[in-house]
């Protein structure tokens, strides 16, 4: 009960943060939502199967790249069609990278997933001519549900129309993976996280339900990176970068992976300290290193295990 | 016969783990097989199981050679198993793990939007083998947190769970009170008897848990079938109680 309360609270505040907060605030919240999303497929590979990526950002940048391609090379401007296409391509090209890497655990799978990350990266930043190299490509304003808002100003634009439009998608997200985590397919995946070789003798396949979990993960992960490439108007390599993928875990340890929204928190929460901490000190990575330490060491279930009882899950 | 391996002898490099072992199960059968450390108990489980492919010879499990097939597929064929070693889920509950196994069982585990709240087949069917193994009262309980024997139980339960037809139980009851040891058998059997088991195979330590419950013991010694044989002929043999059951039972019997 508590938590629909706090589920209400959070819906009515994302609804109305537009007209009661500044533009500046409603634009941070702009990166927050699609990280959101981003978080919400990483979680359901690192809370609810055991695997812990550090190579989401090739993604992410697959999502951004595809949404900057769609409107720079093929003129396509419809947002509905940027992140179906985002969702495609990232989950055709997770397939194989997939089938790959839940061959192996534990820092194995981690590695890897960070080498398909940097073949990636590097890809984007040499291939000048397709790619734009370390410049990037520019991402066109898209239209929102067929409408084409290019007259009005930017800044309006994507505090209000954006906003809320991306928020949408954000609670798409957010219905989808509670229902998939709360599902048969959700449970087989928790059984994988904690015990493998128990859930094979109870006939449940673990590499096809890891490929699948990765698959699912990859394909949120593009969409929020076609979300993210609209803001800035532009997508550049560093997006598809190692420390992009490390910013992410980050985030999800910070909000806390055992908990459904723990990565969501972690996000909003990432955000806005490093926004604070940046306009304060130049050695922001710095104070984000200690933030990171205090909280492995004294709350390892991250902000939300300190709300709530459940006990830190191991991560095989 | 339901499970039959023949002339089967697995090395692992130059020690001979089994020799030419040939072991047969037919349905309606609690076969114990028994011996001292490193006779082969646990490697004969694993190549029974499919986990271990044998160097020589063939496992068959209803006329379908199992060879070497794994875990995922032996289930699917209605073989379940439990380790020496408890195997549980920590996180999850106790209903959560015996929906895990209904829900494989079923072939559900890939409904990706399905509410597995809203799946009543597989909710009662985890609360038949709950209460069936004493643990309805502990649905909502996380794993980690039971006693060890209702760890140990909880093991059990979610293979009985599959509903198979033979089950191999590797030690049952080892790392249990023996208080519990006894709880653990009894709700076995009762459970085997219920869900229409065809046979259980156990390797089993306790002398007293193996002749109370047997309907046959195989006697394995350096890898080979020593004995295959009742609990009744198995005791008056001296040699063999001598050899694998110990200078305690012979005492205590």
């Amino acid at each position: 009960m508590t938590g629909r309360i706090v589920l209400a609270l959070a819906a009515v505040a994302l609804l109305a943060m537009p007209w009661v907060l500044s533009t500046y605030h409603v634009l941070l919240m702009l990166p927050f939502m699609a990280y959101g999303v981003v978080l919400l497929g990483l979680n359901l590979l690192f809370g609810y199967t055991g695997l812990v990526s550090f190579g989401h950002a090739l993604f992410i940048g697959l999502g951004a790249y595809s949404a900057a391609f769609l409107t720079g090379w093929f003129k396509v401007r419809s947002l509905e069609v940027m992140l179906a296409t985002a969702a495609v391509v990232a989950g055709v090209i997770a397939m194989p990278v997939a089938a790959l890497c839940v061959r192996y655990v534990k820092i194995y799978f981690g590695m890897l997933t960070l080498a398909f990350g940097m073949v990636f990266y590097t890809f984007v930043l040499k291939f000048y001519s397709v790619t734009g190299g370390d410049e990037g490509m520019p991402v066109a304003r898209p239209f929102l549900l067929g409408r084409d808002l290019g007259a009005m100003p930017k800044i309006e634009y994507l505090a209000g129309p954006y906003y809320y439009y991306t928020l949408a998608v954000l609670v798409i997200a957010v219905l989808l993976m509670w229902r998939i985590v709360h599902s048969p397919f959700g449970l087989c995946l928790k059984t994988i996280r904690d015990n493998p070789a128990k859930a094979e003798t109870l006939g449940i396949s673990v590499p096809h339900y890891r490929w699948l979990a990765f698959v699912i993960s990859a394909v949120y992960a593009g969409v929020g990176g076609a979300l993210m490439a609209t803001p800035t108007g532009n997508v550049d390599p560093t997006l598809a970068y190692w420390t992009h993928s490390g910013n992410i875990v980050f985030m999800t340890l910070l909000g806390g992976f055992a908990n459904f929204f723990g990565p969501i928190v972690g996000a909003f929460v990432f955000i806005y300290l490093q926004d604070f901490v940046m306009s304060v000190v130049p050695w922001w990575r710095l104070v984000f290193g200690a933030i990171l330490a205090v909280l492995v060491i004294a709350a390892p279930q991250g902000l939300m295990g300190l709300f709530t009882r459940r006990r830190v899950t191991e991560v095989a | 016969m339901i499970l039959h391996a023949e002339n089967v002898s697995k090395h692992y490099g130059a020690f001979q783990a089994l020799n030419a072992v040939t072991l047969g199960v037919s349905a309606g059968e609690f076969v114990s097989i028994i011996g001292p450390n490193g006779a082969g108990k646990s490697t004969l489980i694993n190549v029974l199981t499919g986990l271990a492919r044998p160097s020589a010879g063939s496992v068959r499990f209803k006329e379908r050679d199992i060879a070497g097939i794994g875990p995922v597929k032996l289930a699917k064929l209605g073989m379940a198993r439990s380790f020496q070693l408890v195997q549980i889920f920590p996180d999850l509950t106790v209903m959560e793990t015996l929906e895990a196994a209904v829900v494989a069982r079923l072939g559900r585990g890939r409904r990706l939007l399905a509410s597995l709240a809203g799946d009543r087949a597989v909710r009662e069917d985890a609360e038949d083998v709950a209460a069936l193994f004493g643990l309805d009262t502990k649905r909502h309980a996380l794993a980690r947190h039971l006693p060890q024997g209702d760890k140990k139980l909880l093991d059990v339960a979610s293979a009985f769970a599959l509903r198979p037809e033979i089950i191999l139980l590797d030690e049952p009851t080892s790392g249990v009170s023996t208080a519990d040891k006894t709880r653990i058998m009894e709700i076995l059997v009762a459970a085997a008897k219920r869900i229409g088991l065809k046979a259980i195979i156990q390797v089993e330590h306790d002398m007293d848990i193996v002749f109370t419950y047997s309907d046959r013991i195989v006697a394995l010694h350096q890898g080979s079938v020593l004995a295959d044989a009742t609990p009744q002929a198995v005791q008056a043999d001296q040699r063999l109680v001598d050899m694998v059951v110990g200078r305690r039972r012979r005492h205590g019997a």
